[in-house]
């Protein structure tokens, strides 16, 4: 009998990389888009629109770029987060393109600011950018592990981008912009992602003590007072954001974000009433103090009441879009979403989607949503060390709260909130932070699918392996 | 650290079904009511986004729209000779909705009609712009320049029936309003109407249809009917039992006669010189019951739709004996609109047959395919044919000999019936009476044209005011010009 040499062990094959997949969807991804200008160049003039081979190649070769690091530097990342983040993407500027050339809106800035100026080619320049960035991600960052080292320094920058925006004066109402010469930033964007960092780093450190350092109570682990110092500290800041700021979206997101953390991290469901009790008392409080809260949920309650009209029909008029668009919705280009008038194509670009893509067409983006998120949680589950864990689904759980809050807050779901949709609403702090969110995640997939390093050969190995008959 | 994690993972995916529930909720659930809100713009956009159907008239529209390039409401409303057809079409305004044919048949007019679906989709192949149906009105345009120039700077007004089928000939009302005044949604556009609204004379009534004005002695032609009807009298020619001074039931007011030589007069004698005491006794001797009856045959205590809403007439169901008498000359709680007695006149031109009034002769797609057309349909028979013909003897004998002189029409082989009317209004009828008169021509072929015209309020002094006067040569006029036509 010969001796059986092509023993197999699991990991020794090449695990398939999925590139190709990753590749057909891109061309997808990219195609659906390219199309939807179409659509909405046919819908408007009537002609097939001039830039439509511009648009195409450009975007096409932003996907071609990203794809190809990718597959040089993270070759074994998820299939699917890059499509899903490009057809968003391509998808947004084609509705920013629409809106730009609504003749109301168009009106509109003429009056208020005696000029319009189209927002699709700049919106194109922050994609770039933001591709280039999850590009730099992804080169420069070769192990996700290395952010571990910054924790701390991750924390002072947190919290230094969240009190930036005090002294700046409010755009409309919200302190969540600062003025760097002719740019505006939007500090909050990328505070997320430095915070989940941070908030990772931390609790992977201190998460024993959390977790076992605990008194029982009424069926409960109350945790010591000692480690409550963090969580309180955090909660903390969430309410100054909101008092100061006035921005009750990015304190709910960073709230929520500490408390999915600080739940994983710990595995006590305690951690989750502790959290939740404490949010209620910091709304419930500062909503009871702070008027420009007030109103809001007012606004929510009653947005057709004759004294909401009267300040703001923004909420009225969102939820109209939606529901004139009904199921099937009235076709790219042929709504009336620009009736809203204020930060049509940001804040409530979701209504233009609404309305011109209907109930199916929202539908469809909700999943393209909820399928990142998805991605990133099994991203989570398939990471191997605690800290690419812990980011993953902190990146993700971020991810889902602000469209959720963003898209709950337009179609009426919960108050109105100052953030943007990622990747559709125009705005470049946005795009580029989740352009580099992405790049984080595919990275840790990355890590997390790449096939075990073969164990280094044994001279014990012959001993133990061989039987022989 | 992985079973947090797949609850967390749970927990997301219910923050996206409830966004998908909520979508479906907006978008499926309540579609239908976010898209008609009385706030969303989305409906008035809808209504000016092509241009719109028009309004016609002897095969001319009376409407047409402007390309306005704004941006919000692409299309304007005009109109032609506006203020005469006002209370034909009513007005489409972008800031102030619109009213009558208008807003009914907005959907036609729009072209988002449930009728003109056919025409959408073929348009969609064929690539056509979206364009509005058009609505023929059963009007006739000389008839009604000729009430309108009648009514002049009075307040008043005018409608016509052509008795064999029902159809509006004419409706006009002054004093009236050009809806081109506020057709836009401009700060003028604003102006104008509030100054309309404001206005005194309430031009943007439409008093054909919306006012009822005590008929007064036009009432008798009902009061009349209702006794022959009732076999209260068999001879027209025959003596009644009336006495000098009739003495009104349960009172000790004497009914005051305008005219002589009421006592014992006989109906056509009576309705000749419009005495008072013939037909309030006749209308007592009747009873209410059956005044009620009669009245409300020839339409009283109905709302009409024309297909617009004409206000219901009044025929007091609960008076006493005292106020029946009073109401059968027209008086008391007795209303009716000029289109009431218009129906009236017609349904006793028309030997006792009341044809449903419209004024929607025909909806017509784009391409002038007629999608629907309205059929003559009688309504009552509120008299017999010989009592209707033996009304008519009467009534033209009014115009013969009476007090409606003035409406005699000069033509060959016409014959005119009417009577005049004179009503008292107002706390101890203070106020200056309205006068009345409704009259019908009649030739070989049955009666062409019905008319009631009521002008109110009149500067001419008090004793000027007699349906006679002043109402019977603006009935003259429409009728002259319906003849002409023919």
């Amino acid at each position: 009998m010969s001796v059986v040499t092509n023993t197999t062990t699991i990991g020794a094959i090449d695990a398939p990389s999925r590139r190709n997949t990753e590749l057909a969807l891109l061309a997808f991804a990219v195609a659906i888009p390219v199309f939807a200008y179409l659509n909405v160049g046919l819908a408007l003039d009537g002609k097939v629109p001039s830039g439509m081979l511009g648009y195409g190649l450009g975007l096409g070769l932003m996907a071609g770029v990203a794809h190809l690091v990718v597959r040089k530097f993270a070759k074994y990342a998820d299939p699917l987060l890059l499509p899903l983040a490009t057809l968003l993407n391509g998808l947004g500027l084609v509705l920013i393109w629409r809106l730009d050339q609504s003749p109301r809106l168009i009106q509109r800035a003429e009056r208020l600011f005696h000029s319009h100026s189209a927002d699709a080619p700049k919106q194109l320049m922050f994609s770039a950018i933001g591709i280039a960035l999850f590009v730099a991600v992804l080169i420069v960052l070769k192990d996700h592990r290395v952010l571990q080292r910054y924790t701390y320094i991750s924390m002072v920058l947190a919290l230094i981008l969240l009190i930036l925006p005090m002294f700046f004066p409010a755009v409309n109402g919200a302190k969540i912009w600062i003025k760097l010469g002719p740019f505006t930033v939007q500090p909050g964007e990328f505070a997320k992602i430095i915070i989940a960092v941070f908030f990772s780093g931390y609790l992977m450190v201190k998460r024993d003590a959390l977790a076992l350092a605990s008194r029982r109570f009424m069926g409960l682990y109350l945790p010591r007072g000692r480690d409550l110092g963090p969580i309180l500290a955090v909660w903390v800041m969430s309410i100054l954001v909101l008092v100061f700021e006035t921005d009750l979206g990015t304190s709910l997101l960073f709230f929520g974000l500490f408390v999915v953390m600080l739940y994983v991290a710990t595995e006590r469901t305690s951690w989750i009433v502790f959290g939740l009790l404490m949010s209620a008392a910091g709304a419930v409080g500062v909503a009871s103090f702070e008027p420009h809260v007030q109103q809001r949920v007012e606004f929510w309650l009653d947005p057709f009441a004759e004294a909401t009209l009267q300040q703001s029909d923004q909420a009225a008029q969102a939820l109209m879009s939606f529901g004139s668009g009904g199921v099937l919705g009235t076709g790219l280009g042929q709504g009336n979403s620009d009736l809203i008038g204020f930060a049509a194509n940001s804040d409530f670009i979701l209504s233009t989607v609404g309305e011109e893509f209907g109930l199916a067409g929202m539908m469809a983006f909700l999943i393209v949503y909820g399928l990142i998120v998805e991605r990133g949680v099994r991203t989570a589950l398939a990471a191997r060390d605690p800290f690419g864990k812990l980011l993953a689904i902190g990146l993700s759980g971020a991810f889902a709260i602000q469209v959720f809050v963003v898209a709950g807050g337009v179609m009426g779901l919960i108050p109105l909130t100052g953030m943007t949709m990622p990747f559709v609403a125009y705005g470049g702090s946005s795009v580029l932070a989740n352009w580099a969110l992405i790049g984080i995640l595919i990275r840790i997939s990355d890590t997390a699918r790449r096939p075990a390093p073969a164990p280094a050969p044994s001279p014990d190995a012959e001993l133990t392996q061989v039987v022989r008959p | 650290m992985n079973k947090p994690l797949r609850r967390i993972a749970v927990f997301c995916g219910l923050l996206v079904l409830a966004l998908l529930l909520r979508s479906n909720w907006l978008q499926y659930v309540q579609a239908e009511e976010l898209s008609t809100h009385a706030k969303n713009q989305r409906v008035t956009i809808a209504r000016y986004a092509a241009p719109r159907g028009n309004i016609i008239v002897d095969g001319k529209p009376i409407t047409g729209s402007v390309d306005s390039k704004d941006p919000l409401y692409r299309y304007k409303r005009t109109y032609v000779d506006g203020r005469m057809w006002a209370p034909v079409t009513g007005y489409a305004s972008q800031a102030f909705d619109a009213n009558q044919i208008e807003k009914l048949q907005d959907g036609i007019l729009t072209g988002n009609s449930d009728q003109l679906f056919f025409d959408r989709t073929l348009a969609m192949f064929t690539g056509e712009k979206r364009k509005g149906g058009d609505v023929v009105t059963t009007l006739n345009s000389a008839a009604q320049r000729a009430a309108f120039e009648g009514l002049g700077k009075k307040k008043g007004a005018v409608a016509a029936i052509d008795p064999q089928t029902g159809k509006i000939l004419a409706l006009a009302s002054t004093p009236s309003y050009d809806p081109s005044a506020f057709a836009g949604y401009s700060d003028k556009d604003a102006k104008a109407w509030q100054s309309l609204d404001k206005d005194k004379d309430k031009p943007m009534l439409n008093r054909a249809l919306r006012e009822t004005y005590p008929p007064g002695s036009t009432f008798k032609v009902v009061t009349a009917a209702a006794a022959l009807e009732h076999g209260k009298i068999q001879d027209i020619k025959a003596p009644t039992d009336t006495p000098e001074p009739y003495i009104l039931p349960l009172s000790t007011q004497p009914m005051v006669n305008h005219a002589s030589g009421c006592e014992h007069a006989s109906l056509i004698k009576a309705l000749e010189v419009s005495c008072n005491s013939v037909f309030a006794k006749l209308g007592d001797d009747v009873t209410r019951d059956k005044m009620l009856e009669t009245a409300e045959k020839f339409g009283f205590n109905k709302e009409q739709f024309v297909p617009v809403r004409a206000n219901a007439s009044v025929y007091d169901k609960n008076m006493d004996r005292g106020g029946n008498a009073l109401s059968s000359i027209g008086q008391f709680n007795t209303a009716a609109t000029p289109l009431q007695m218009a129906m009236v006149t017609a349904a006793i031109a028309n030997d006792g047959k009341l044809m449903q009034p419209y004024m929607i002769d025909q909806l017509r797609a784009p391409n002038l395919d007629v999608i629907e057309k309205t059929e003559p349909r009688e309504l009552s028979r509120p008299v017999s044919q010989e009592n209707a013909q033996l009304i008519q003897q009467m009534m033209e004998s009014v115009v013969e000999r009476g007090t409606g002189g003035s409406a005699k029409l000069d033509m060959d082989g016409v014959k005119v019936g009417g009577k005049t009317g004179t009503a008292q209004h107002g706390e101890n009828n203070a106020k200056r009476p309205y006068a009345w008169f409704i009259s019908y021509a009649k030739t070989d072929a049955g009666s062409p044209v019905a008319v009631a015209v009521v002008v109110e309020d009149s500067d001419a002094s008090r004793d000027d005011i007699t349906g006679g006067g002043l109402a019977a040569p603006i009935a003259k006029a429409v009728m002259k010009a319906v003849l002409e036509k023919k």
